[in-house]
């Protein structure tokens, strides 16, 4: 069950500059529990401190985004597509920040 | 401490992000960066050069902010917006290199707000707009631990004097 699991410009630096990488997965889940295995350096930019997807990470099967399936227990087949597709924001609501 | 990235933009798309901050206002505007990182092989092999490598923005793609509750103080870029900007970028030979942003009668300094929601790598252009008019612009890129921005050295160099 190998799903092709594609990522996004700004994570690459973390995955060793791949733009992709392939898993044996059944669900979205697995298949994005694999790619932090492999490179753990993504997973506190892709999920929050209690394991959630961050709101802004936006992740699709094929063309489907998985908000409207069945969310990381989304099945997934031989041959499926994952893409990790970044949302924007920001704003100026909640100056100052945290700047050096 | 590592040196600061650079980014550098000309006149022109400098003044077209300040403009883009006036038009909207006292919404926020946005939108991406198109351009590339230069040749970091090239560097490491004339220099033992562990920085980043200069960021050079080519082109701009001006985007509509999604946030019609609070545009004032909020924006926001839909994942459809990411890849249309993306495929404008594919279609010039370039890639989104970051995003630009205004900050109404706010200073040009991240939010916690912009801190929570960046990715890593982009490079994060503010420019703030006083009473409508463009003041400062800076730019930031969100650290490996996600604890807060690294400011950049903008680079725009001034058009030659007729």
């Amino acid at each position: 069950m190998a799903v092709k699991v594609m990522i996004p410009t700004p994570l690459r630096v973390y995955a060793g500059k791949r733009d992709s990488a392939e898993f044996n997965a059944t669900t979205v889940g697995e298949a994005l529990g694999h790619l932090t295995s492999q490179f753990a350096d993504l997973r506190k930019h892709l999920f929050t401190e209690d394991g959630k997807l961050r709101s802004f990470v936006n992740v699709y099967v094929n063309d489907e985004d998985i908000r409207y399936l069945a969310k990381e227990n989304t099945p997934t087949k031989d041959g499926d597509t994952i893409s990790i597709v970044p949302s924007i924001a920001g704003g100026a609501a909640g100056f100052p920040c945290c700047c050096p | 401490m590592a040196a600061p990235t650079v980014l550098k933009l000309s006149p022109v798309i400098a003044e077209r992000i300040r403009q883009h901050g006036a038009e909207t206002y006292p919404h926020e505007c946005c939108g991406a960066l198109l351009g590339h990182d230069s040749d970091a092989a090239a560097r490491a092999s004339s220099e033992q050069d562990q920085s980043l490598p200069p960021r050079e923005i080519q082109e701009l793609y001006p985007l509509v902010n999604r946030r019609d509750d609070s545009p004032r103080n909020r924006f926001s870029v839909t994942s459809d917006d990411v890849l249309a900007a993306e495929k404008a970028a594919r279609q010039q030979g370039l890639d989104v290199v970051g995003w630009y942003h205004s900050h109404p009668d706010h200073p040009a300094e991240p939010s916690q707000y912009d801190r929570d929601h960046a990715w890593p790598w982009y490079s994060y252009i503010i420019v703030s707009v006083d009473n409508g008019e463009p003041q400062r612009m800076s730019s930031w890129r969100l650290t490996d631990d996600r604890a807060g921005f690294t400011p950049e050295d903008l680079e725009i160099p001034q058009r030659a004097s007729v």
